[in-house]
């Protein structure tokens, strides 16, 4: 709370300086202070989490690293901000954070009035519902007259509303700024549904103290595309934050893996070396004002989009979420990049 | 204070240059400052909408009347997803409002009776008020407010095996659920002779003090104005055939369908705020009994005044004069403290605000309804409290 009217005000008053930086060169910024500030989520296990010795992993995570790769050839060099939902947006418009890495959806409102540029869809999401498996639904038009734990400040909020309004079901919201005190209140019965993205629910299944008493319900009611955030009015960063994440599809469509990047380098294929910056009088990086070494050092440092999927919340991790819509293009996802060329 | 200016001897003119002069010098310092806070908040001002217009937001009180699309959990007036913001504000502004009220009069008793409860010659009296002041006012108000919240979480049944109370009150972790009472044809009559009785009483009340300066003569106030509030409308209620029934909590799918809800958002903020501030007004109670001369009393006791009345009619009044300003800043408190709400998802000005800022990121805007409104909270509360102050003050004759 206090860091939200804090950098509301901050923004306010300092915002001379902040936005000075904020509409310059954010990559100049980055390289003079030496770190990516990245803001992520508080905890969700999956997309961004600390463990025990207070080191950030997870999906989101991974974009930070990825940019830190791409910007210095060091995935290390990254300052993490966790931001609650309500919090996120000054921390952005005040320049507290570089991008904003934290699951969040993609919509006009924020596209335009808030000031913002999302673009590259890193995670396909829907919202759903999970509740007790005692209470025997099957479907979420059986909700009338539940409970329903949100956090607020989100776009889950507002679905919710419209769902049950459209669906003429009666609700009570259960709000929290915090998603941990949203999962406490929904462990302790305070509400009998919790909905979020589905990609969320099945994290924070695994967060409750019985998740094997809790089934999410298969109704998807929204789209969510999940996309980073930067601040508009800085063309160069938009384009470095875009393009890390269809570096990183490009590397699965090629089949370039952490393993193999030094390997693949050798390649006679032309695109894969173009990609790589291997090809002579190559300006693939310097254009985007990195060096050509770009693409390598983010497969480098956390391997390419599979790879970043499976380790975090794919079928390497204890999540299990299926590939889905965010299959690469070709094996029938959405996941699509422009051609690196 | 007319005298004392014609006796200053004119200094002024007697120091030769004008710089020496202290009133020049005065107005000289006076005028830097204002004029460096002008330029700071000129500067701030002009940053501000310089940098929003830059960063591409869009700012101004127009979003106030556009659709909210959230809902509300706790409202006592009609709140929908297709309210305007404005309305939303409005309610968490009622809730605000809501809890302060209750939390401030919970407070005061509390308070009363623990600060009196300290002075008390029994020993386990003043040593288990002791023990309440020393707690709740050594622990922060958020682990309070937690401290009920989690609390009455955990140890509650779920709303399906809600615990059932006489007069079909329920409880569980979603609140006290009571029976609502339903208004029938008629009952506008109770109504109306409850609003009768407490004319009657206020008129009766002051017969009875004309009376007593006049003849001395004392009337049984308290027990005509209580004969009088609870007589009236019940007998008009009899007569009229009993006209109210009630809409009874029953258990559904979910939660419990029908009644009224306490939701424990709201009973744990109110009872944390009640109990922490009564702790600090105990101590003010404490102090203001103690600041009466020990004087007064054997004086009044000299007099042959019985100490009932001696507490009432000498010590409390000259009290109250030492209470009342602490107590104003008490009640400033826990109005601010009633913010800590966002902790546990009641659904006051800051939390539907919050929500507001962040589905429409008009942050500015949104913080500066925040100031305004506590700080009319506090104004307001503040001079209700100097003018009852004024009232209680010694009159000087």
């Amino acid at each position: 709370m206090a860091r939200t009217i804090l950098t509301a005000l901050v923004s306010a008053a300092v915002m001379g300086v902040g936005s000075y930086a904020a509409s310059a060169a954010t990559l100049d910024d980055v390289k003079a202070k030496g770190f990516v500030q990245c803001g992520v989520n508080t905890g969700l296990a999956g997309f961004a989490a600390p463990n025990a010795s207070g080191d950030w992993s997870g999906f989101d995570v991974d974009y930070c690293k990825a940019i830190a790769a791409a910007v210095f050839g060091d995935a290390t060099k990254v300052k993490y901000t966790p931001l609650s939902a309500k919090e996120r947006f000054p921390a952005l418009q005040s320049g507290e954070v570089d991008v904003l890495a934290r699951n969040t959806t993609w919509s006009i409102n924020r596209d335009t009035a808030l000031g913002f540029n999302f673009r590259p869809v890193n995670y396909y999401d829907g919202q759903g519902f999970m509740v007790r498996k005692e209470l025997d639904v099957k479907s979420a038009l059986e909700l009338s007259g539940a409970a329903v734990c949100v956090q607020t400040g989100t776009t889950t909020e507002l679905n919710l509303a419209d769902y049950f309004k459209a669906n003429n079901l009666q609700y009570n919201p259960v709000v929290f700024e915090k998603l941990e005190e949203v999962n406490a209140a929904y462990d302790a019965g305070r509400c009998d549904v919790y909905t979020t993205d589905q990609s969320g629910l099945y994290s924070l299944r695994l967060t409750l103290s019985k998740p094997d008493d809790h089934i999410v319900l298969p109704e998807i009611i929204s789209k969510e595309p999940l996309a980073p955030a930067v601040r508009q009015g800085d063309d160069q960063w938009f384009d470095i934050v875009s393009w890390v994440h269809y570096a990183l599809v490009q590397a699965e469509e090629f089949g370039v893996t952490q393993a193999n990047v030094e390997e693949m380098k050798k390649s006679a294929n032309p695109d894969v070396q173009r990609f790589l910056g291997v090809e002579a009088d190559s300006k693939i990086g310097t254009d985007l004002g990195l060096t050509n070494e770009w693409a390598v050092n983010i497969v480098k440092a956390v391997g390419n989009y599979g790879e970043v999927f499976d380790r975090n919340i794919g079928a390497g991790s204890p999540l299990k979420i299926e590939r889905g819509l965010n299959a690469l293009w070709n094996k029938g996802g959405l996941q699509y990049a422009p051609p690196v060329r | 204070m007319a005298i004392g200016v014609t006796n200053v001897p004119e200094r002024s003119k007697s120091s030769g240059s004008i710089i020496n002069d202290p009133q020049v010098r005065g107005i000289f310092y006076q005028a830097i400052t204002i004029i460096i806070l002008a330029a700071l908040i000129y500067w701030i001002v002009d940053n501000t909408v310089d940098n929003l217009r830059r960063a591409n937001i869009a700012s101004g009180y127009d979003f106030l009347r556009s659709r909210a699309g959230f809902d509300v959990g706790q409202s006592l007036i009609s709140f929908t997803s297709d309210s305007t913001y404005g309305r939303a504000l409005l309610v968490g502004f009622i809730n605000t409002l809501l809890v302060a009220i209750t939390g401030i009069i919970t407070a005061t008793i509390i308070g009363f009776l623990v600060g009196i409860g300290r002075l008390s010659h029994n020993w386990i009296i003043a040593k288990l008020s002791l023990a309440y002041v020393e707690v709740f006012r050594n622990i922060p108000p958020l682990l309070v407010i937690f401290f009920w919240y989690s609390g009455v979480l955990s140890i509650l049944p779920q709303a399906r095996d809600a615990l059932a109370l006489p007069f079909d009150i329920f409880l569980s972790n979603r609140g006290v659920a009571f029976p609502r009472p339903v208004a029938g044809e008629g009952a506008e009559y109770t109504l109306l002779a409850f609003i009768i009785a407490i004319a009657a009483s206020v008129f009766f009340t002051r017969y009875a003090r004309q009376r007593q300066l006049a003849t001395g003569e004392r009337l049984p106030v308290l027990w005509t104005v209580l004969g009088l509030i609870i007589g009236l409308p019940l007998i008009t209620f009899l007569v009229t055939g009993a006209p109210i029934g009630f809409d009874v909590p029953v258990a559904g799918k979910f939660n419990l369908t029908g009644g009224s809800v306490v939701g424990p958002e709201f009973m744990s903020l109110f009872l944390a705020l009640s109990f922490y501030t009564a702790a600090f007004i105990a101590e003010i109670v404490r102090a203001g009994i103690r600041g009466v001369s020990k004087g007064q009393t054997e004086a009044a006791h000299a007099l042959g005044i019985r100490p009932s009345l001696t507490t009432r009619l000498v010590v409390v009044p000259q009290a109250m004069r030492i209470i009342i300003p602490p107590l104003t800043s008490q009640y400033l408190n826990l109005t601010k403290n009633s913010s800590l709400a966002v902790a546990i998802g009641y659904a006051d000005l800051v939390a539907v605000g919050g929500t507001i800022l962040n589905q429409t990121g008009q942050s500015i805007e949104v913080v500066s309804i925040w100031l305004i409104v506590y700080l009319s909270l506090s104004l307001a509360t503040s001079l209700f409290m100097n003018w009852y102050n004024a009232r209680m003050a010694l009159v000087e004759r």
